[in-house]
């Protein structure tokens, strides 16, 4: 049995466990208790109203982030020191630890980081445009849509440069076919989310039937398009991320000021002139790249989408530039943390990263659905 | 200042046609008010003027040219729109909301300009609500989120405001107050106000000029004392009623003169 062959957890990873989750629960406590106060920014042509809270909250954050990326880069199956691994991954090559540091955890740690970045800021565009918190692209399908267009690439041997944009074209005709169907004289979200979880159900079958269809050698290469995992990630899929988020983001930050005049209805939008259809139409192809990058890298990661978006929204409040970011940065965090719970806490067994995140994002999406329902 | 006119406008839903050869002048500088049955096209009408809706035929101008072939940016600096019963994002302050009426005024760096922060805490002055920066909209009472929606309005700081219906749900206090607050606005500050009101009574006592629609035409128009009467009553909204003078602003008050409630079942 393989269940009985896991190892138990180990007591000390346990523990560390139980003092993240209680330090987190702090943290939140502590954020909300934080006051807004807000300052500008001017000088000639430029000018921005940044909100001190939101700046703090993503100073913690990615404090914490970078302590956790070290502890990423330490401990393992063959443990670390602290400053050899700092300096192993910065400057100092052709050690003895430079396997291990730059060829398997370092990467894995970027990849984690950017990953949860791009899968928290897709969730944050997509539920604060339809105004649902459900409205995300794991739960609607949109990345089972990059995920079947990965697969079919990889089973059918085509060349694997093209898998970021198979995965772009699958996420983007999702998100197009999903918005028609729920179209009707304006797009309500809770439709939109039942619309989205068939194809999604659809979509999930076309990859079954892929995997099954083609030949052993080519599936096994596709079989982290079922869960999401970060099992060997490398230079390239860093690459891959680190590019996606330095030509999106600047674009998504772009569209917020036109996001937030949609989240007052059409009529409104207009009036104060926005570009209804094309703004609408652009949030969804930027939401839906940052969906489908993450997707193309780490497979179909579920609920980091819909729970860091949803919870950094009841800390600080409706979108903004820098929520936006703050969002992305929790969403790193998230990952790399959920990353690291999957590595060690039956290690040597280790779990895909998805197991963790639908732990934790169960229970969250039914809270969610629950509170959301009886919101209605 | 803007000029806005309607000529041989169409508008339609579909291949419903809902207000028929629109030949409308904004009044500059005064305050319009719409009136009109259910269904006859005043907030359709509305809608038109404020560029939400493309006429079918004809053309709507905004200062001499076609104003769907303006940057909309560009007319949103000219024309604020108000539409009925706003949805409120959940999650959102006063002050947040105030401020994404300057969105017009705002350009890809220049996110927050000194010009933004005079209008947003004007607009907050001018409503009241200066008090009331964090508090959630969608937790304020009726009369006070209609305030938040007006600041916003404000914010935008165009010449020309169109409003629909901007008083309903609101108790008789606050559908004066809100109606008192937009007659300052156009006094002070020289705007103009085009709103769609269901109140007859109300219409003639905050506005220069009336529009009585019906079945998707302009049935009459002019100053309240012109177009008020009982013969309008009766035509436009088949009520028999008397046209008194009201007691306090010397307007036209209209009663309805239907007292025996079951001879008018049966008839």
């Amino acid at each position: 049995m393989n269940l009985l062959s896991l190892a138990a957890p180990s007591l000390q990873t346990l523990s560390y466990l139980v003092v993240a989750f209680v330090s987190v629960a702090i943290a939140i406590s502590f954020s909300r208790r934080i006051a807004t106060s807000q300052r500008v920014l001017r000088c000639r042509i430029f000018s921005s109203l940044t909100d001190l809270r939101v700046l703090r909250l993503c100073t913690g954050t990615l404090v914490l982030t970078i302590f956790l990326a070290l502890l990423g880069l330490e401990v393992g199956e063959y443990p670390i020191p602290r400053f050899e691994a700092i300096k192993t991954a910065l400057w100092s090559r052709g050690g003895e630890f430079d396997f291990v540091v730059n060829s398997l955890r370092f990467p894995r740690v970027l990849a984690a980081l950017l990953a949860g970045f791009c899968l928290a800021i897709s969730g944050a565009l997509f539920q604060s445009l339809l105004g649902n918190p459900l409205v995300s692209p794991d739960v609607i399908g949109i990345n089972t849509g990059a995920a079947l267009c990965a697969v079919f690439v990889l089973t059918v041997g085509a060349d694997l440069s093209v898998l970021p944009w198979a995965a772009f074209v699958g996420a983007v005709l999702t998100a197009i076919v999903i918005y028609s169907l729920a179209w009707k004289q304006g797009v309500n979200g809770s439709r939109l989310v039942l619309i989205g979880i068939g194809i999604n159900a659809l979509l999930a079958s076309g990859i079954t039937y892929l995997m099954v269809k083609y030949p052993i050698e080519r599936v096994v290469a596709a079989a982290r398009w079922q869960v999401g995992s970060l099992f060997g990630s490398s230079w390239s899929d860093v690459r891959i991320l680190a590019l996606g988020v330095a030509i999106i983001t600047p674009l998504a930050l772009f569209l917020v000021p036109k996001l937030r005049l949609l989240q007052l209805g059409d009529e409104l939008a207009i009036g104060l002139g926005s570009r209804v259809e094309m703004d609408r139409m652009a949030i969804i192809v930027v939401a839906s790249a940052y969906a489908a990058i993450a997707v193309a890298v780490i497979g179909p990661l579920g609920f980091v989408a819909l729970l860091v978006p949803h919870m950094v929204r009841l800390i600080v409040g409706s979108l903004t530039g820098g929520v936006l970011l703050l969002t992305g940065l929790v969403g790193a965090l998230f990952l790399l943390g959920c990353d690291l719970v999957a590595q060690q806490l039956f290690a040597p067994t280790t779990l895909p990263v998805g197991v963790v995140t639908a732990a934790l994002g169960g229970p969250y999406f039914l809270f969610i659905l629950v509170r959301y329902n009886r919101a209605l | 200042m803007v000029n806005l006119e309607t000529s041989d406008v169409v508008l339609s839903y579909g291949s419903k046609r809902v207000v028929d050869d629109l030949d409308f002048i904004v009044p500059e500088g005064k305050i319009t008010a719409i009136i009109g049955p259910n269904g006859s096209g005043k907030s359709t009408c509305l809608r038109g003027l404020a560029r939400v809706l493309r006429p079918a035929e004809g053309v709507i101008t905004l200062n001499g040219r076609d104003i769907h072939a303006q940057p909309t940016k560009a007319v949103a600096k000219q024309i604020g729109l108000l539409p009925q019963g706003p949805t409120t994002p959940s999650g959102v302050t006063v002050l947040d909301l105030v401020r994404r009426g300057r969105y017009p005024h705002q350009r890809l760096f220049d996110q927050w300009s000194t010009e933004d922060e005079v209008a947003v805490g004007n607009a907050l002055i001018l409503t009241g609500l200066e008090d009331d920066l964090d508090q959630y909209v969608d937790h304020l009472s009726g009369g006070q989120r209609q305030r938040a929606w007006i600041a916003m309005a404000l914010a935008q700081e165009t010449d020309l405001m169109l409003l629909d219906e901007p008083t309903t749900h609101l108790d008789i206090a606050h559908q004066v107050e809100v109606l008192d607050l937009l007659r300052d606005l156009n006094r002070t500050e020289g705007r103009t106000v085009v709103m769609v009101l269901h109140d007859i009574n109300q219409g003639c006592r905050y506005a220069d000029h009336v529009v009585a629609m019906n079945d998707g035409r302009i049935a009459n128009q002019g100053a309240p004392e012109e177009v008020v009467n009982s013969q309008m009553m009766q035509e436009v909204f088949g009520l028999a009623a008397v046209v008194i003078s009201d007691p306090v602003t010397g307007t036209p008050l209209c009663v309805p003169d239907v007292v025996d409630k079951g001879a008018g079942r049966e008839a």
